[in-house]
């Protein structure tokens, strides 16, 4: 049977051609690797390709072992008989979707990608391919992201009020990517210091070294001992909440920033006063347009509940399906 | 509406009960009394009577998002509440400075709906859609669904307007029972100060609540200052004779007209003024039928001489509110229970729930393991000092359940469930073992810790074999196990039985999946049939 240019085995989603996989699962002697997210970029890899500008947050991320290459965005390289191109993907500083083309058709593959603006990363390219694999994180049209100018100044009325009362605003977002894009945006709109918890610290640094303007910023291990934090911003990664450091920030208000904040029982099962809805993923409109930008006639879902996606396009007239790229792995444990 | 959306908004931004209180405290001062009624009636849990159905509200979404009806389908299984997943749908509307007051837009324009023909009622809905935004869009949307539940407890309301009438909790609590009206008269009174004779008479009062007993009864001090009764398995109702009529309301404030004709024969030999508590039983010859004969009385409004006769009906007095048009609820338990003996000589027929004699606390524990085959569900110990208080109140007032059944089941269905736990397999199917068949015989929601939860949920996502709508059949691998309350034969059932109170006790990931239990092993459990 003809598998085509990619198919899920038991490394992830493999190129034959090139003999590589993308985004592998398990370590392998040749990946491109789209961004340094965890479900994404994983460690023990013999060579990684990836984005230039993503290179010193992967390295951070995933080191050790692995030679990175770094590519330049639109700039084709061979990989065996496989030619890719590394394309912006807008999701997170150096992200990227991939294009792959042989001589038996064009496909594209993103990790994650988002289309609305982030001073953080370069924006979004759409590029024309017969097969189009896309995320679908937020695959329902329930998900349609606002304005991030009006989810920022929602964020600032947040701690207005909670200065006022002079209390601790934790707010918590991912380590990654969201936490330095919250920072870029808030930079010019308020005055720091922001402080962080020391999982953010080091990933902000990195992007500081590449040049973005962020918000001044200090690590939480710095105030002294007793201080209150009333009135300030803190910053932490979700699996900080509840735990015993919060015991830092008496009478603190907590906000979520997050895509999945739209759904109201998400927020309120995880018990946070306050739910942003800013997310680092395509909406439903997005990944509809994309599917049309990319000018492809097949659409496979994957990474994510693909099938309302898939079944909404297919109606559109493509040709669809969706894929679970972790069919050939053994069974997760419960 | 702005007002009211302003309000949602406060209480839906904050966890803190504190802070929920005084975002009340403030609506309930500056919203007008013919708004305020309304936000009262909702935020207590009263719906509005059905106006609109949900296929109607499903096929408006459907024309006004131009979404497939499917798709919509797919956004509410995974958002599991309507009146959102609509507002969500629906194409973002312009931000309208003005917006109807709350009680302009129930009374002119939401409750004028169920009178309207199909067509114009579709428009009315669609354009009060695209007059609305956010928060009352949302709101709007909650109302027409009926169900209201934002976070906030009766009990905080209540607390709410106390603070604003200056007038204790469980005079308002009482204020807020029985049948009213949302109109601002009522508001008013709500909020007014005490007075003697601001209550209709045939108001029901807060009923006084037992709470669990954790502990062995002798840690409740000398025995003597106690009363012990058997806890019956009915439904608790308060009994008002006034003006030479009955009242019997539920504990769910429901009024009872009609529904129990023997007891309203029976309480006619009451003299006026008189207010009792009880319990109202299947019963016969003086002796408690199993709860699901009274359930073929429950639904019924105006029961049938058949019905009257193959599930009988008492009410079992056990405390006196009211005699002669004194309100007893200060007095003792023992000074109450003086003046219930006193008035159930008028009435013979109305039943009186026995005490039981016991000396020390050692004899309970014998009696307590008789309930079963009794048919009661273990035992009330009440403080012989204790005046009749409001609510849920720890301290006087203790229930001494028998501990339930328990039995082990497979894991084969999972639904997402609904509001708070949305978008999660939180609804479940558990089988036992027929033969080589597993059978399901009993669904629960609740009993595992939100982590247990959570990792439940994605096993379910990735090992789910079948789809039927939103519910998932998933490989028989997790055996849990189950605490119920009784077990009855069940025609309607493919198991052929149905239990009372089904919940989780325990994950027992030490048993694998031979280890359930067998359905012939649960049928041993069914009472023996009424001959």
């Amino acid at each position: 049977m003809h598998k085509g240019l990619l198919y899920p085995d038991a490394g992830g989603l493999y190129c034959p051609a090139g003999e590589f996989w993308i985004d592998p699962l398990t370590p392998v002697p040749r990946a491109v690797i789209t961004h340094a997210h965890a479900d994404h970029a994983r460690s023990g890899n013999g060579e990684v390709f990836a984005a230039g500008p993503g290179i010193p947050v992967l390295d951070h991320r995933v080191g050790g072992a692995n030679t990175f290459t770094a590519c330049q965005y639109g700039q084709p390289f061979d990989l065996g008989r496989a030619r890719v191109t590394l394309f912006p993907a807008g999701h997170i500083l150096g992200s990227a979707t991939v294009r792959v083309e042989t001589d038996d058709g064009t496909w594209g593959v993103s990790g994650d990608f988002k289309r609305a603006p982030d001073p953080t990363c370069a924006p979004f390219e759409p590029f024309a391919c017969d097969t189009w694999l896309t995320e679908c994180t937020f695959g329902l049209p329930v998900y349609r992201w606002q304005d991030t100018g009006e989810v920022i100044a929602e964020i600032l009325d947040w701690w207005q009020g909670c200065r006022q009362q002079q209390r601790p605003a934790v707010l918590f977002c991912y380590a990654l990517g969201k936490a330095q894009r919250v920072l870029a945006e808030l930079h010019g709109r308020a005055l720091g210091p922001v402080w962080l918890h020391g999982a953010m610290q080091p990933l902000t640094d990195c992007y500081r070294a590449q040049g973005l303007g962020l918000i001044d910023t200090r690590p939480v291990s710095e105030a002294d001992k007793g201080y209150k934090f009333a009135g300030d911003l803190v910053m932490a990664p979700p699996s900080a909440a509840g735990s015993p450091w919060m015991r830092r920030f008496p009478r603190h208000s907590s906000g979520f920033v997050s895509g999945w904040m739209r759904v109201r029982g998400n927020r309120r099962r995880r018990g946070y006063d306050r739910g942003f809805i800013l997310s680092d993923h395509a909406d439903w409109p997005a990944l509809i347009k994309t599917a049309q930008d990319m000018a492809a006639k097949r659409v496979i879902t994957i990474h994510g509940n693909g099938e309302a996606l898939a079944g909404y396009l297919r109606e559109q007239g493509l040709d669809t399906e969706s894929w679970n790229l972790r069919q050939n792995l053994g069974q997760r444990p419960a | 509406m702005k007002r009211f959306a302003a309000l949602f908004d406060r209480l839906d931004r904050t966890t803190a009960t504190n802070a929920k209180l005084a975002a009340l405290v403030d609506y309930f001062r500056q919203a007008p009394p013919a708004d305020a009624a309304w936000a009262v009636r909702f935020l207590t849990g009263r719906r509005l009577k059905r106006l609109v159905n949900t296929r109607e509200l499903r096929e408006w979404t459907v024309a006004a998002s131009g979404l497939p009806a499917w798709l919509v389908e797919d956004s509410y299984e995974h958002v599991g509440d309507l009146a959102e997943t609509m507002h969500l749908l629906l194409p973002d509307s312009a931000q309208n400075d003005t917006s109807p007051a709350l009680h302009e837009l129930i009374e002119q324009q939401v409750q004028p709906l169920r009178q309207l023909d199909d067509d114009t009622r579709r428009q009315r809905v669609t354009e009060l859609w695209s007059s609305l935004s956010g928060t009352e869009r949302f709101l709007l949307n909650k109302i027409l669904t009926g169900g209201f539940r934002v976070g906030v407890s009766r009990r905080l309301v209540t607390r709410a307007l106390a603070e604003v009438a200056g007038v204790d909790s469980s005079l308002v609590a009482h204020r807020l029972m029985g049948r009213w009206q949302a109109t601002p008269q009522f508001f008013q009174r709500l909020i007014a100060p005490a007075s003697d004779d601001d209550l209709d008479q045939a108001t029901p009062y807060p009923f006084f609540l037992a709470s669990p007993l954790e502990d062995e009864p002798s840690t409740l001090g000398a025995a003597a200052a106690w009363q012990a009764e058997w806890k019956w398995d009915g439904i608790r109702a308060q009994l008002i004779r006034r003006g030479g009529q009955t009242f019997i309301w539920s504990r769910g404030e429901e009024l009872m007209e009609g529904r129990f004709p023997e007891i309203e024969a029976a309480a006619e030999a009451l003299p006026d003024g008189s207010v009792l508590d009880g319990e109202i039983m299947a019963w016969r010859d003086g002796q408690p039928l199993p709860f699901a004969v009274l359930q073929k009385r429950i639904g019924r409004k105006k029961p049938g001489p058949k019905t009257l006769q193959t599930a009988p009906v008492a009410f079992l007095a056990y405390d006196c509110l009211k005699r002669g048009g004194r309100d007893l609820r200060e007095q003792s338990l023992s000074e109450r229970m003086a003046a219930l003996d006193q008035l159930l000589t008028h009435a013979n027929d109305l039943h009186r729930s026995r005490i039981i004699d016991f000396n020390d606390w050692q004899a309970l524990p014998e009696l307590q393991a008789q309930s079963r085959e009794r048919g009661v569900e273990g035992l009330m110990l009440k403080r012989l000092a204790s005046p009749y208080q409001v609510g849920r109140k720890r301290g006087d007032w203790w229930k001494w359940k028998v501990e339930p059944y328990t039995f082990d089941g497979v894991l084969i269905y999972a639904q997402p469930g609904h509001g708070r736990r949305s978008g999660l397999f939180t609804d479940y199917t558990f089988a036992v073992h027929d033969g080589d068949e597993l059978v399901p015989v009993a669904k629960a929601y609740s009993g595992l810790t939100q982590a247990e939860i959570d990792r439940l949920d994605r096993w379910i996502r990735n090992h789910t074999r079948e789809r039927f709508g939103p519910v998932r059949s998933v490989e028989p691998v997790h055996v849990f196990e189950l605490a119920f309350e009784g077990i009855q034969a069940s025609p309607r059932h493919k198991s052929g039985i149905a239990m009372r109170f089904p919940r989780i006790h325990r994950w027992r990931e030490d048993l694998a999946v031979t280890d359930a239990d067998r359905l012939e092993d649960l049928k041993k459990l069914l009472p023996d049939p009424p001959q």
